[in-house]
């Protein structure tokens, strides 16, 4: 990765963080935590590795993206408006009466978004599904990613879905888990120790990779790992800091799902706007 | 009525999807290691690539089937009735009904005649549950020819449909050549104008016993078969109360939120009538035989007649 795209990258995440302060706040409630770990990931996806296209949003050879942690709906609306499927000055419909911003991911109002999620842990078996019936249509070339919570996968169901996708060889099928660490309630590993995560998933199954989350040099390896696993379906398990981007959100488990209030909505958009102009000061 | 021929809704049931199957590629069957007993093995015998086992796992196998609806097949998902209404109730509803899915479901082993299992098994609350969903089709057919029917016509319906099969063997009663099935309409069986007995699944045949019995008394009774419960049919409902005055529901389910409480919305809200509801009376089941489960819950011709004379 050349230094412009990675530059590139981070312009783009910078502005979906943005994105997702301003419509969390205007919305006067939401998830920033979870929005902001996954800020860079979102951004991954929509700007290198998907294969999508914003004009039009049904494409039937398009790669699918399943928000199985559906309550991060502000990070997956932010990356989809700077990608071009809506307006970014849209964002700030974002929970209002009637908005095709609902507040949590709905496939039948938001271009873009390929399922309606929100229920913790139905979001990965609709996944592995698509992925199956991707395959049975002859169209293993189209991918199917999701993207949980390391509390998420408290859920029965994500591991049922596990055995699945490895019962049946998905390997058109990327889980990617955000380990930010952190659930409504405090730790992950005080609420509902899941370690070691990457020994469960691997004994399920699957091709995993462990890569820094912020890092689009690790995603870029990741990804091509699961290009080049043809076997089994590969789980990325990226380790992230909620909050990621805003100082005081940054590793805070009460950011979970509470909006700013005016003064730490100022803060935080100065932050980023900071943030911002050094990266297109970089960029000359 | 010896030479009655009999045989179970789920043996219909598998056989549509065969039938289904030859016309359509996009039908997909996924099951729950439950296919000998759901009857999907016979898809599964004469298209082995196009059914998917999904282990003992109902509620990913559910939004798993959602996902594929989303990707354009039409998936029929199977279990019993128990597992596919009431373990993975939320992904039914979150998964396929909420974005309004092309998944369709078959329930096998509904009611409380799937007999010696026992309560655990014996879900009478399915009819409850899937009416509740917004633009869940929820269908009860009462015999062969009709489960065959409702299987096509459920494919032909774009939007999630919740079929409901029984275990045991029951008479055919609908003549195949004559037998036009249409989703949202009650079928009037008998002419009458003293009582209507409107009934679904096996509780249909139970009726026609009852106009029967009834008729030797004089009481010349309406039997209508309402195998669909959502939508229901409104008119055929208050027709039947302008003519005949009463009503009694017949379903093999509890009497909390199935056809009872449907028909009685209807009446109460267009055309006010006494009603009767015959069904489980919001108690579980216990193990038994199924002719010893339908006497001892008073879901027979018998008790179809106590409650018509119980006006």
């Amino acid at each position: 990765m050349t230094n412009q795209e990675r530059r590139d990258l981070s312009v783009f995440a910078c502005k979906v963080r943005m994105g997702v302060i301003e419509s969390v706040y205007r919305a006067k409630s939401g998830h920033p935590g979870g929005s902001l770990s996954a800020a860079d990931i979102f951004t991954y996806l929509y700007s290198k590795e998907m294969r999508v296209k914003p004009e039009d949003p049904k494409w039937a050879h398009r790669d699918r993206f399943v928000l199985s942690k559906g309550h991060t709906a502000p990070g997956l609306y932010a990356a989809l408006a700077n990608r071009g499927f809506f307006p970014v000055e849209d964002l700030k419909l974002l929970r209002r009466l009637d908005s095709y911003l609902q507040g949590h991911p709905n496939m039948k109002t938001t271009p873009g978004v390929d399922m309606c999620t929100g229920s913790l842990g139905q979001g990965v078996s609709a996944a592995a599904g698509m992925a199956k019936a991707a395959m049975y249509m002859g169209e293993a070339d189209v991918r199917v990613y999701t993207l949980l919570g390391d509390g998420e996968i408290d859920e029965g169901e994500v591991w049922e879905a596990f055995l699945f996708a490895s019962h049946f060889a998905l390997y058109n099928l990327c889980v990617i888990i955000d380990v930010n660490g952190l659930q409504l309630d405090g730790a992950t590993k005080e609420i509902l120790n899941t370690a070691p995560l990457a020994d469960k998933v691997r004994a399920f199954g699957f091709n995993v990779v462990e890569i820094d989350g912020h890092s689009f040099d690790d995603m870029e390896k990741a990804f091509d790992a699961f290009h080049a696993c043809q076997d089994r379906p590969t789980a990325i398990l990226m380790h992230t800091h909620k909050g990621k981007g805003v100082s005081f959100m940054e590793d805070n488990a009460g950011w979970h799902g509470m909006a700013p209030n005016t003064e730490q909505y100022e803060q935080a958009m100065s932050e980023l706007r900071a943030q911002l102009a050094e990266l297109e000061a970089a960029n000359g | 009525m010896a030479d009655v021929k009999k045989i179970a809704t789920r043996e219909s049931y598998g056989n549509a999807l065969v039938e289904l199957g030859r016309e359509h590629e996009d039908i997909v069957v996924l099951d729950a290691d439950l296919s000998k007993s759901t009857k999907t093995n016979t898809f599964k015998k004469a298209f082995p690539d196009r059914h998917f086992n999904c282990g003992i796992a109902e509620c990913n196998m559910t939004a798993a089937a959602a996902g594929m609806a989303a990707m354009g097949l039409v998936p029929f998902v199977s279990s019993f009735a128990m597992f596919a209404a009431g373990r993975a109730y939320e992904q039914v509803r979150n998964s396929i009904g909420y974005p309004h899915l092309n998944v369709k479901i078959g329930a096998t082993h509904a009611g409380i005649s799937v007999g010696e299992d026992g309560a655990s098994h014996q879900c009478c609350e399915d009819f409850a549950l899937m009416r509740a969903i917004p633009g869940m089709v929820v269908l009860c057919p009462s015999d062969d020819v009709e489960a065959r029917a409702a299987v096509h016509a459920a494919y032909a319906h774009e939007g999630p449909v919740y079929m409901r099969f029984g275990r045991l063997a029951v008479p055919v009663i609908h003549d195949e050549a004559n037998f036009k099935f249409e989703i949202g309409k009650g079928e009037q069986l008998t002419e009458g104008t003293d009582v209507a007995i409107i009934a679904n699944g096996l509780l249909v045949n139970e009726a026609l016993k009852a106009e029967a019995m009834l008729r030797e008394e004089g009481v010349r009774a309406r039997v209508i078969n309402m195998c669909t419960i959502k939508p229901i049919d409104e008119e055929i409902i208050v027709k039947a109360a302008r003519e005949c005055g009463r009503i009694v529901t017949c379903e093999e389910h509890s009497v909390v939120g199935g056809l009872g409480e449907a028909v009685a919305m209807v009446l109460a809200q267009k055309h006010p009538a006494p009603i009767r509801c015959v069904g489980v009376q919001d108690v579980f089941g216990t193990s038994g035989t199924a002719a010893e489960l339908l006497e001892r819950y008073g879901l027979t011709a018998g008790g179809i007649v106590e409650a018509v004379k119980s006006f």
